[in-house]
């Protein structure tokens, strides 16, 4: 029965207003924003271990369909973690703008008039010494800002506890633009090149790559980088690695002059908001496969993948110009060791007595079936196996259908090539925050009001801390001591 | 001297710091039983009478802070590097932290009340990480070698030591308000700090490291942005390490904004400081994600 519905809905609207940027709901979404973060580091997330989640749900089906639809896996990207966050940040901003234009209208004004009644203050004293001028002179020398009345002094100290906690909120804001400059504007892939190898920052060079919704491949600096040694360097006991270092050199816009570069873990390449990050390494064993007439139908090196970290690492070999087709199962192993319970592995992660193990298929490799297929794994549903053999550096094995030797082996680089334009004022907001907390928890505001007594004999001092913050009262004391003296 | 030497001399030295840190603990234990004379008539009590005690506790408790300290700086001698590569490095120079934040506030405070719960605090952390963390001094892996190393773990290291220190306060806050409200505390809590300022000195405690553990985080996403590619990614550390940050913050919200004083606060800040110590533990030892540097 709303007579002026306009006038319900506007005052209803108005009233979620002043409930969402209320502190005590910005404090409860604070709260729920924490606990909402807890799921993600309980569950596996798809954007860090994709392979854990489809672990999950192989052995809980079940309960990870119905953890699904709750997006258990993936907390981050959710609807109610956005929302949770999106609400927060309305109601972060609902209340600090008014105050910051409240404040920025405050810069340069007096304090207000001095109230009636003092005695209701915190502190309260009435002297029988003191003078009006004489507290002006101490005040001022102290840097309050000071209204001066016929009869009363009103001086206010602290006005930079609310200037930086302002500063504060308003760089959380500036940090969250920058996060979501960063999603819209941003790029992300990873690459596998071996050491030889050029990569040209173009999408097919990319093994995963994935943009912004709001930028493409035309945005992609034309660079290029060529890897031209890696050296990884390991604990001779424990074989725990202690350095990698990539040489390479690189040409901005391709073709330019190269110029000779040194990439480790925590020294990325920087093309203006693009880096390149050295994320992984490992072993391409190099083969030659030829088939029974003897002609060479494969060769080059064949990028395996670490098992441990000694760097077993497995991988497979695709011959599809071969008639029938060939298929090699591999398994490389930098320092050879072999023992009953877990057959070859490796024991030192540097090349030192290598050994590739293979087992050989033939049949259909089943590429042009239209199914996406991992290039280190063989599809075997169409071949069928002929032998297993361990080859050692150089030596060739004879297959009847064909013939493979190891020639050697080239180390792999995983590149991983981030662009974030929004990351910089992401940097700019937590160094501002930081400044402006400092500045806020570190500045006691206070105000305090000296008034001449009703009898004309003296003075009366009365005193109010913001926010209870300790301090006032030996400053008071001193301002008596000085009104007595 | 090489480097096992140091190594070895850093292994005595906290073994040292222990003894120091027992006898602290039985000084101040001597302190608090023995101040009431007559524990029947609960009339006459004398705190004079083991201040003794509780001096000689205070001197121990400096002196394992030296010992504490030079095993600290010789471990990162015997590494070559900071001596923050895993958790029992972790483990000595967070008790060395938070024992420093305890001596700075007995100076600045009059806090020797804490003396008990800080010696059994520090005992447990240094006894856990000499038999289950302890590690060979060893170099760091590639992906920690980085002055953000430095920077980052040092600012978290000593964030948590006052945490550690804010959460004993606020406890001892709640176990006190209870007795007051069961009609008055033991003869034993008498000469403990009021209420109000146990819930003070909380309040400066959190307001003094919030910035701190505020700039580790971000020091930390500096560093994830140099050796990961990404400056946060949700990695279950960095989510507990926001959480930390957002109970934090929801306390000062608490306190300042909304004027919540005394219990209330007290247990947010125990949540809060809880937040920590799962993190430190739990992730570090049964979590997965890129922070897995504790060596176990
Ligand atoms: C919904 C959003 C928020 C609102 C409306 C809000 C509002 C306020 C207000 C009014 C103060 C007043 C301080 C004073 O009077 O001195 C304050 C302080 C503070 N806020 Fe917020 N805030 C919000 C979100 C946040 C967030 C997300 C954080 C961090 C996680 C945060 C951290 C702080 C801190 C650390 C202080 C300083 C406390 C102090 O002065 O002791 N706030 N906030």
């Amino acid at each position: 029965m709303t007579l002026v519905p306009e006038l319900e809905a506007r005052s209803l609207s108005r009233w979620l207003w002043r409930q969402l940027t209320s502190m005590r709901t910005a404090l409860i979404l604070l709260l729920l924003f924490g606990l909402a973060a807890i799921p993600g580091s309980i569950f596996p997330q798809r954007s860090q271990n994709p392979l854990a989640v489809s672990d999950y749900f192989k052995s809980n089906p079940g309960t990870a369909k119905f953890l699904d639809e709750l997006n258990m896996f993936d907390v981050y990207s959710s609807p109610w973690f956005s929302s949770i966050y999106i609400l927060l940040f309305i109601s972060l901003i609902g209340c600090v703008l008014p105050r910051t234009i409240e404040h920025l209208k405050s810069v340069g004004a007096k304090p207000p008039l001095t109230p009636k009644n003092l005695d209701r203050m915190e502190f309260f004293f009435e002297l029988e010494t003191g003078t009006l001028d004489r507290a002006e002179s101490w005040l001022k020398k102290r840097h309050f800002r000071i209204r001066r009345d016929v009869d009363s002094i009103s001086a206010e100290k602290g006005f930079m506890r609310e200037s930086g906690n302002l500063a504060f909120h308003l760089s959380l804001i500036l940090i969250l633009i920058g996060v979501g400059a960063g999603s819209l504007f941003g790029m992300k892939g990873d690459a596998i090149i071996n050491v030889g190898d050029r990569f040209i920052n173009i999408p097919t060079s990319y093994d995963v790559i994935s943009f912004g919704k709001l930028e493409s491949e035309k945005n992609m600096n034309p660079f290029s980088i060529t890897a031209t040694d890696f050296k990884a360097t390991y604990e001779l006991t424990t074989g725990v690695p202690s350095d990698y270092k990539l040489t390479v050199n690189i040409a901005d816009p391709v073709g330019s002059k190269e110029v000779a570069k040194v990439v480790r873990v925590n020294s990325p390449l920087t093309f203006g908001s693009t880096k390149v990050y050295l994320q992984a390494n490992g072993y391409a064993p190099i083969v030659t496969v030829r088939d029974k007439t003897g002609e060479v139908k494969y060769q080059g090196a064949v990028i395996f993948l670490p098992q441990d970290g000694n760097l077993t690492s497995i991988g497979a070999i695709k011959v599809p110009d071969a008639e029938p087709q060939l298929g090699f199962i591999g398994s490389f192993v930098p320092t050879f060791a072999r023992n009953s319970q877990r057959g070859a592995f490796s024991t030192y992660p540097e090349v030192l007595d290598p050994r590739l193990l293979i087992s050989v298929w033939t049949g259909n490799l089943g590429l042009d079936t239209g199914r996406p297929q991992s290039v280190y794994r063989l599809d075997t549903t169409a071949m069928t196996r002929l032998s297993l053999k361990t080859l050692e550096l150089h030596e060739t094995f004879d297959f009847n259908e064909g013939s493979i030797t190891f020639e050697g082996w080239t180390p792999w680089v995983n590149l991983q090539i981030v662009k974030d334009p929004g990351k910089i004022y992401a940097l700019l907001g937590s160094i501002f925050a930081i400044l402006g907390l400092l500045m806020s928890l570190f500045t006691r505001s206070r105000r305090i009001w000296v008034k001449t007594s009703a009898d004309k004999s003296g003075v009366e001092i009365a005193g109010l801390a913001k926010n209870s913050v300790p301090g006032l009262e030996s400053e008071i004391a001193a301002l008596i001591n000085e009104m007595r003296s | 001297m090489t480097s096992t030497n140091f190594a070895y001399l850093s292994n005595y030295a906290i073994y040292s710091a222990m003894v120091l840190f027992t006898l602290a603990f039985f000084s101040h234990a001597v302190e608090v039983a023995f101040s009431v004379r007559n524990l029947e008539d609960k009339t006459e009590f004398d705190f004079t009478r083991t201040k003794r005690s509780g001096d000689i506790g205070t001197v121990m408790m400096v002196l394992a802070l030296v010992f504490l300290f030079v095993g600290v700086i010789f471990r990162g001698i015997s590494a070559h590097r900071v001596p923050w590569g895993n958790m029992y490095e972790f483990s000595i120079t967070g008790a060395l932290a938070f024992t420093s934040a305890y001596v700075y506030a007995l100076w600045r405070y009059k806090i020797r009340w804490l003396g008990l719960p800080v010696a059994i605090a520090v005992l447990l952390t240094l006894g856990t990480a000499i038999t289950i963390l302890y590690r060979p001094s060893a170099p760091l892996v590639p992906a920690l070698k980085s002055t953000w190393l430095a920077i980052h773990v040092s600012a978290a290291i000593i964030s948590g030591g006052v945490f550690l220190l804010a959460n004993c306060i606020a406890a001892t806050y709640l176990l006190l308000d209870r007795y007051e409200n069961k009609g008055g505390r033991p003869v034993w809590a008498l000469k403990l700090p009021t209420l109000e300022a146990l819930d003070q000195l909380t309040y400066r405690l959190v307001a003094f490291v919030f910035p701190l553990w505020t700039f580790a985080v971000i020091a930390g996403a500096i560093w994830a942005e140099s050796a990961w590619g990404r400056y946060w990614g949700w990695d279950p550390k960095e989510t507990w390490a926001f959480i930390t940050w957002v109970a934090y913050a929801a306390y000062l919200h608490a306190r300042v904004t909304v004027g919540w004083r005394g219990r209330k606060a007290a247990w947010l800040c125990i949540f809060a400081g809880s937040t920590f110590l799962f993190n430190y533990v739990y992730i570090n030892v049964w979590g997965t994600g890129r922070h897995t540097y504790s060596g176990l």
